[in-house]
């Protein structure tokens, strides 16, 4: 079998310090294997966001490691680590992070010119990722007159456009009525299905979380469940 | 990302918001506008003064007086009498007063000739004409200059005066061509005038010369007629008639000429050679560097309030930048979580700072200019209509990309806190914040 795509291995994360010390994740251990989809389930603050952070590579845990295709991330740093970031993962989350005024096919090639992506080349696949999400006769609009549904899709072809290996999801559907969170859902692990790019969910809607392959319950900061789906 | 990506998303967000970027703008504005006419109005009068220097006097000479037994008194009472002292030019001080020298006759002539680096040597003599006619008769009075060689007079017409000449030659100011009734300058040129003194005996001498030249007036020689060097000895002859050669042969002052290669050390060099005989020196340069410097003086005073007005607008950067960066918090963060690093963050918000400096300083100084021209051309036909030649604010590319180099400088400095504020954001935090 190969070495899992991400792996935490007796990760503690705390802030703080003295009295005022919090623990966030009291030695997690995981393994998460590429094509999966993973929800990580948990009431606010469990630990699950930070638990995300740290597999996301945007936090250090305090103790423990995280492994990316079984190589030590710890010697990641600067320059190293932003383009692994870029390159491997994607994000998408509740409160959408898309910047009002500028186009939606402007924000979705966000990852893309941050990446050093020459312009026409941006320009073709961002429509390309717009297209997967019928979305493309919105491009040239702005991103702030976009539905709720029509929002959360840009930023899933935001995640989508540089190819990544890893989507994770927080509360994907948390801001969307029913209907458009299902809509949202079906792409979401369509991708999953048919592109094989690895889900992470991190949620607490019960339902969501039902149609991942595994689900992972945490509180106060460790893993108190694991459910294999069947 | 790529530094033209950056540029150009830099410029993208500094007009997201409009008002507070305009308003900003604007301040920077106020500031680089003042700093462009005050620059330009130093650069319009010192340019003034270097093209008039060449009226004033060759670069390669100095004038020379001697410095009189009596004339540095220690006590603070009267000065004792010296038969012997001539009252030389005015000095600075209240009106009328004059320095005190030493007469310069054949012996010292002789002296400052024998001193090292003083190449040739000639006494001023002083002219007194008593008026100046054409034919038709009417007497006006006029001062008379003196021509050294190697000086540049303003010409309106003709040309300049000739050393070398035997006969009687003489450049005339602009504003006696109607009196003395030529149509115009050109029609001066070429035409007869007299001009006379009277010796020490009373009787009234009147010489002829032709005119070869029309000044204009200018700093320099303001409404005198210039003879060349034979007409100006004929002149002096005539004036000193009845004198023995000893009272005739006193002069106030010496000019002095100099290698014109020489560097600033060899003439400080030669000045001190001077002083250590017993005379006081000034070169052309010198004149004009005190009229020189009370111009920067000004013109430093008013780019000081310039330099205020840009203090006061680069707070205005730091504000506007720090409201934007609190606003973008979670897109600072987003795409710090997406790989951009710290460095480029920072780039980005510091960019805009020097991208605000760019357009305020660059509107100011491109109006600053236009202003400038228009009052200046407007004055230059009115008020200043006495100076030709003068364009009160002139401007000098190099100055005016300094100044907006300068801006963008401070624009950048006032960007970097900031700036530096949205590169630290840690990417989770700026996620989490609602």
């Amino acid at each position: 079998m190969t070495a899992p795509i991400l792996s935490a291995k007796d990760v503690h994360k705390s802030y703080g310090r003295g009295p005022n010390r919090f623990d966030a994740l009291k030695g997690v251990s995981l393994d998460i294997h590429e094509g999966e989809s993973v929800a990580i389930i948990g009431k606010s603050g469990s630990g699950k966001s930070t638990l995300m952070h740290v597999l996301a590579l945007l936090d250090q845990p305090t103790e423990g490691s995280i492994e990316l295709e079984g190589a030590d991330t710890r010697g990641l740093r600067g320059a190293k680590l932003n383009r692994t970031r870029n390159k491997t993962f994607g994000f998408v989350f509740q409160q959408f992070f898309l910047t009002p005024n500028a186009s939606v096919i402007e924000n979705v090639v966000l990852p893309l010119k941050i990446a050093g992506v020459g312009r026409g080349e941006r320009k073709r696949r961002g429509l390309a990722a717009l297209e997967q999400l019928e979305l493309d006769d919105k491009a040239r609009n702005k991103a702030v007159n976009l539905s709720g549904g029509q929002k959360q899709r840009s930023v899933i072809a935001r995640a989508l456009v540089n190819n990544p290996r890893v989507i994770f999801a927080d509360e994907p559907t948390g801001n969307l009525d029913t209907a458009t969170g299902a809509v949202v859902e079906d792409i979401l692990f369509d991708l999953n299905r048919e592109q094989g790019i690895t889900l992470i969910v991190v949620t607490h809607d019960e339902e969501l979380a039902a149609r991942c392959d595994r689900r992972i319950y945490i509180r106060d900061g460790v893993i108190v469940d694991e459910e294999v789906a069947a | 990302m790529k530094t033209l990506d950056l540029i150009g998303s830099a410029i993208g967000n500094t007009f997201r918001s409009k008002t507070r970027t305009i308003l900003t703008i604007l301040a920077i504005f106020v500031g680089a506008f003042t700093l462009t006419i005050t620059n330009g109005l130093g650069t319009g009068i010192n340019r003034y003064i270097d093209d008039t220097v060449a009226a004033i006097g060759a670069d390669d000479v100095m004038t020379v007086t001697k410095v009189a037994d009596n004339a540095s008194d220690d006590a603070d009472g009267p000065r004792e009498y010296d038969p012997d002292a001539i009252s030389g030019g005015p000095v600075a001080g209240p009106p009328g007063s004059t320095a005190v020298v030493a007469p310069i006759g054949t012996t010292q002539l002789d002296e400052l000739a024998a001193i090292e680096g003083v190449e040739r040597v000639q006494p001023t003599k002083t002219i007194d004409a008593d008026y100046i006619t054409s034919d038709d008769g009417m007497k006006y009075e006029i001062g008379v200059g003196g021509f050294v060689n190697g000086m540049q007079l303003q010409l309106a017409a003709g040309e300049q005066p000739d050393a070398a000449a035997s006969e009687s030659q003489v450049v005339i100011p602009d504003s006696y061509v109607d009196a003395l009734g030529f149509d115009d300058a050109d029609a001066a040129i070429g035409e007869t005038v007299t001009l006379a003194v009277t010796d020490s005996e009373g009787v009234q001498h009147e010489l002829e010369a032709t005119v070869v030249g029309v000044a204009e007036a200018s700093l320099g020689t303001t409404s005198s007629a210039v003879p060349n060097d034979a007409f100006g000895d004929a002149l002096f002859d005539a004036q000193s008639t009845g004198l023995d050669a000893s009272e005739r042969d006193a002069f106030s002052e010496a000019t002095v000429w100099f290698d014109a290669d020489s560097t600033e050390e060899e003439i400080t060099a030669l000045q001190d050679r001077l002083a250590d005989a017993g005379y006081d020196s000034t070169t052309v340069t010198e004149q004009l560097g005190t009229f020189k410097a009370v111009i920067d003086g000004i013109v430093l005073v008013l780019n000081a309030f310039a330099i205020i007005a840009l203090l006061a607008a680069s707070f205005g950067i730091v504000n506007t930048l720090l409201m934007s960066v609190q606003e973008r918090t979670r897109e600072i963060g987003l795409m710090k979580a997406m790989g951009m690093g710290s460095g480029k963050v920072f780039g980005l918000f510091s960019l805009e700072a020097v991208f605000i400096g760019f357009l305020g300083s660059a509107i100011g100084a491109g109006l600053g200019m236009l202003v400038g021209t228009a009052v200046s051309s407007a004055l230059g036909g009115a008020l200043l209509a006495d100076l030709p030649g003068l364009t009160l604010i002139a401007f000098d590319p190099v100055s005016i990309a300094v100044i907006i180099l300068v801006v963008m400088g401070v624009a950048f400095l006032a960007g970097t806190l900031p700036a530096a504020r949205a590169a630290r954001q840690d990417p989770v935090e700026s996620l989490r914040y609602e």
